[in-house]
């Protein structure tokens, strides 16, 4: 199956209106695979005839369920340990410390994907129940995909999924093994986790966020598109928050709403002196 | 370099961890059942074992069952690696003392963060 510019461009476009995200030359590789099955499944034979009906948009679920195939909903539990580390071990104390008042931490996992790193955080959460005894732990995970976020809900796992990045103890304390090869994550971790469709381009959720996780998201943004998303981000965060960012992405020349926490090298803390900037551009 | 000795029957798996191993910067030694395994051992002890349940002339829960009851200095670390992969299983393994489990088929990515957990990546 080819693709050609014109159906690559088409594509491209309809996944940036949607989501704010580009389909680089790098990514169009992936075109091919990404729509093989939503094609075969609905009798799509052909490109042509996928871009055709797209554009003549008589079918308007189509055009959500491509984008959806499109997006990259990689992520696995615990994704890079040593920067959860820096979450666990070096936000939260400072956090416990600083809230200790209100008793209340909020987290917004924003790109969340199939929720792995969601759940990771109500894992150390529970495992740690003692420390966090008569706290109110508030995590909100937030997904453009509806897809991603109906499967993140229902907390069942493949075989491949449940094992990349959990200890074989933390798998069997908190999955139960269900037919087919599937695992299926504990009540008591979904109810810890609000999941919620959201697009990172449009006005963020409601709360201030103590922690805001947002890893390997931004790389799919144009450069205009992911300062206004760190605007986003900054007017959603405490005064005093964190944003952790995935492996290889920085806010540098990104305004200066979040600065390096020189304690904890990998995270970025909001820079209470600068207020964000009033947002252009974005809806 | 950490050093894994890799067990089990099937040449294909064998050649598969060889190289996400070797990718790792590990030292690989193969075995083809749990009884060639504790020879290896013998001579030479590995950081960590990569281990198959179903096995001829010894399974892997036999191995590691023998492995445990030895008096060594150090203990390897060991990875159980089936296609065993129901939790009565899982539980057993663990109970036997597997330090780790990993389901098949599996990809560098969950071997990689596998022996991260076990302290030896």
């Amino acid at each position: 199956m080819e693709v050609s510019d014109v159906s690559s461009r088409i594509l491209a476009g309809l996944l940036e209106t949607r989501t704010g995200q580009q389909l680089t030359m790098s990514r169009r590789w992936r075109i091919e695979t990404a729509l093989g099955g939503l094609m075969r499944d609905r009798g799509i034979t052909s490109m042509d005839q996928l871009i055709t009906a797209l554009v003549a948009g008589r079918e308007p679920w189509l055009a959500g369920e491509v984008v959806d195939a499109l997006l990259n909903n990689e992520t696995f539990f615990f994704r890079d340990r040593a920067a959860f580390d820096l979450v666990l071990k070096g936000a939260l104390p400072r956090l416990q410390r600083s809230r200790e008042a209100e008793k209340k931490i909020s987290i917004w996992c924003a790109g969340c994907s199939t929720g792995q790193e969601a759940y990771s955080l109500a894992m150390s959460f529970l495992d740690e129940r003692v420390r966090w005894q008569g706290w109110k732990i508030d995590i909100l995970a937030t997904d453009v995909s509806r897809t991603a976020i109906e499967r993140a809900r229902e907390g069942v796992y493949s075989q491949l999924e449940v094992q990349r990045g959990l200890s074989v103890l933390q798998m069997m304390r908190w999955f139960t093994d269900e037919e087919g090869q599937q695992w299926r994550i504990s009540k008591q971790l979904r109810d810890m986790v609000r999941f919620d469709v959201h697009n990172l381009t449009e006005a963020p959720p409601k709360g201030r966020f103590d922690v805001i996780l947002c890893r390997n998201v931004l790389l799919y943004f144009s450069e205009a598109t992911r300062t206004a998303v760190f605007q986003r981000l900054a007017e959603a965060s405490a005064p005093d928050g964190y944003l952790m960012l995935g492996a290889g992405e920085t806010i540098i020349g990104h305004g200066s709403d979040f600065v390096i926490d020189p304690d904890n090298r990998g995270l970025y803390i909001r820079n209470a002196v600068q207020q964000p900037a009033p947002l252009s551009g974005l809806a | 370099m950490k050093s894994c000795l890799v067990v089990d029957d099937s040449k294909v798996i064998r050649k598969v961890a060889r190289h996400i191993l070797e990718t790792l910067n590990f030292s690989v030694d193969e075995a083809e059942d749990g009884r060639q395994a504790l020879s290896r051992i013998e001579t030479k002890m590995p950081d960590v074992v990569l281990l198959d349940w179903n096995m001829p002339v010894m399974s892997g829960m036999e191995f590691l069952r023998t492995l445990r009851q030895q008096d060594f200095d150090v203990q390897p670390k060991v990875v159980f690696c089936t296609t065993e992969n129901d939790a009565a299983h899982i539980r057993a393994a663990i109970e036997a003392g597997a330090d780790e489990y990993v389901m098949k088929p599996f990809d560098r990515e969950t071997l990689e963060s596998k022996l991260q957990i076990v302290g030896v990546a």
